[in-house]
């Protein structure tokens, strides 16, 4: 992969993303975008296109109308399989990881290392390697489990979020996208999977985070982009804004980007 | 906020934490292995036949049947799924492999390919209801064990196959070196089946469809073709298993198999298969497909009618599900 690339262009971006589900129109030219080692918030009330936005970028429902670029270059979406090439992984809400199965197992589910030679042809595993690869990327991320053989029932909710992240970002080769990875977490289980976040950023993935937590959202992100009404509206330097400028965004009180992108 | 993760955790709830992460199927099949051998020793005692060399040999090819196709449905069963049709199958490939042996001359082990085709084309046709019609594994199977029933019934006019030559018999009495064919046979495809299942890309696949199918699809796992692969392996194996068992009584039987489907299921969850999906070793349903085995051989020789048989193991499959529902309940009140 060719990670350098002009710093200037996005490693992801959608430009003009139109989703309609019958008669209803989700999204109505929606713009983002996120740089190398950048952690993006997408904001917005509850109906404004986040999740249909997130399920564009990750594959799972391609957009009507409107283009994907990845590192500029235009991406068809038809798949969650087509993101995936294109090194954008994405962990949903309900985490999907398979509960009976270890955690090394689940780190590497459906990219399983084979052996070398005949035993490899015959499809036998190279458990080992798996172990040892799971436990290197976990130490790298910074998750703390107790053993990569457990098996992911036997984990607390933050440390199940942490695995699936884990994973995520393992397998990224540019966008890890998630959506509420802290909805269902405690404090300090939050603040580890935060955690997580800042080692993927810091390994110079970049990081589209959909939450509602704007304390949160203003911790841990580069930038924050608000979503109203199935477009983008406001785009903020985290650094810059504060939780009152987040919320009138995301009521529309408060507009930043040009009105003249929006459809008649 | 005082919003701190549990303190750091006790002596007891480490300890606790521990022994559910290592001995969750440790511990079904330490009990089912328990009762085994309990019932091993309560039976040599009662009975004077028991530790007989003709009737140890006569164990060995009886429990050969019901752990070939427990195997089949210790695979089923860990994809969440279920397997009703492995009696109606056993007994359609069962009588195919008399049928072709005694009209087309086939050699035993021609019949035994043939059965393990027919078999596998029972499981293919359950596997592309299943992974492919989307129905639930319980109707799909339901359906088959009718329909092979009938078939069995149709393809021998309800007639018994007699008349076959003496080498039919190879597979269910021929034996190595003392020890039953049969149980070699077993033992080569508990082993295969239980390094595919451990081992192999194919096996995690079998783990991960039947603990969260979701999670698979998303992983990129081809669901419908695995899921469909496991059925049709299921059917395989019961197709041989069938040829095994019309070996034993060296005839095809129509009426072979009713309720084998119950013995089955038994020995998979007995020996720690979950309903549930995700869960079971081949280790464990051996030791299930034994222990019935046993309680079938000790009614006979200790003159329980048949009928408490069927309660008997009727009460156990009670109490291995019971104990499958306490122990998932355990597990997901993790804490």
């Amino acid at each position: 992969m060719s990670a350098t690339g002009d710093a200037a262009r996005p490693v992801l971006e959608a430009r003009g993303i139109v989703k309609r589900f019958g008669h209803v129109e989700a999204l109505r030219g929606a713009d983002f975008a996120v740089h190398r080692g950048e952690v993006v918030a997408l904001i917005g009330d509850n109906g404004a296109g986040k999740s249909t936005l997130i399920k564009v970028l990750s594959g799972a429902q391609p957009q009507d109308e409107g283009e994907i670029l990845v590192d500029g270059r235009p991406e068809r979406f038809g798949s969650p399989l087509d993101a995936r090439r294109a090194g954008v992984e994405t962990v949903y809400q309900d985490l999907a990881v398979a509960d009976d199965l270890s955690v090394a197992a689940n780190l590497y589910l459906g990219r399983e290392i084979k052996r070398t030679g005949l035993p490899g042809m015959i499809g036998l595993l190279d458990k080992r390697a798996m172990r040892r690869g799971a436990a290197e990327a976990l130490e790298q991320l910074g998750v703390r489990i107790p053993r990569v053989t457990a098996p992911i029932a036997m984990l607390s909710g933050g440390q199940r979020q942490s695995v699936a992240v884990a994973r995520a970002v393992v397998w990224a080769t540019s966008v890890v996208v998630l959506d509420e990875p802290t909805a269902a977490l405690g404090v300090v289980q939050t603040q580890r999977v935060l955690e997580v976040i800042d080692r993927a950023r810091a390994a110079g993935r970049s990081v589209v985070l959909v939450s509602h937590n704007m304390p949160q959202v203003l911790e841990i992100a580069d930038r924050v982009e608000v979503m109203r009404l199935g477009r983008r509206t406001a785009r903020f330097r985290a650094a810059d804004a504060t939780t009152d400028d987040l919320v009138a965004a995301m009521t529309g009180a408060l507009v930043t980007e040009p009105e003249d992108t929006a459809p008649a | 906020m005082t919003g701190v993760e549990s303190p750091p955790a006790g002596l007891r709830v480490r300890c606790r934490r521990w022994l559910r992460e290592h001995v969750s199927y440790a511990v079904s099949e330490f009990t089912a292995a328990t009762a085994l051998v309990v019932l091993f020793i309560a039976l040599s005692l009662a009975s004077p036949h028991f530790l007989t060399a003709d009737n140890l040999f006569n164990i060995g090819s009886q429990t050969a049947v019901i752990a070939i196709i427990a195997v089949a449905q210790t695979m089923v069963i860990i994809t969440k799924g279920i397997d009703l049709s492995v009696g109606a199958v056993a007994a359609l490939a069962g009588v195919v492999g008399a049928l072709v042996v005694r009209d087309l001359g086939f050699s035993v082990w021609e019949a035994a390919a043939v059965a393990i085709a027919v078999g596998a084309a029972a499981g293919l046709v359950n596997g592309l209801l299943v992974a492919g019609a989307g129905l639930p594994p319980f109707i799909a199977t339901l359906g088959m064990m009718s329909a092979g029933r009938g078939l069995v019934f149709i393809v021998t006019g309800a007639v018994g196959v007699y008349s076959l030559p003496e080498s039919f018999q190879l597979l269910g009495n021929g034996e190595i070196a003392g020890i039953p064919f049969a149980v070699v046979i077993t033992a080569v495809v508990a082993l295969a089946a239980s390094c595919l299942l451990s081992q192999s890309r194919f096996g995690q696949y079998v783990y991960a469809m039947g603990s969260n199918l979701e999670a698979a699809r998303r992983a990129g796992i081809a669901v419908r073709r695995n899921l469909t692969a496991v059925y049709v392996l299921a059917g395989a194996l019961v197709g041989l298993g069938g040829m095994v068992a019309a070996s034993r009584v060296n005839s095809g039987q129509p009426n072979y198999g009713i309720g084998l489907e119950l013995d089955a299921i038994a020995a998979a969850v007995i020996g720690g298969a979950s309903l549930f999906g995700g869960q079971g070793r081949i280790a464990g349903t051996l030791i299930g497909a034994f222990l019935i085995a046993l309680v079938r051989n000790g009614s006979v020789l200790l003159g329980i009618s048949i009928h408490y048989q069927q309660v008997i193991v009727g009460l156990i499959i009670w109490a291995a599900v019971y104990f499958d529902q306490f122990r998932r309940r355990r597990l997901e009140a993790r804490g």
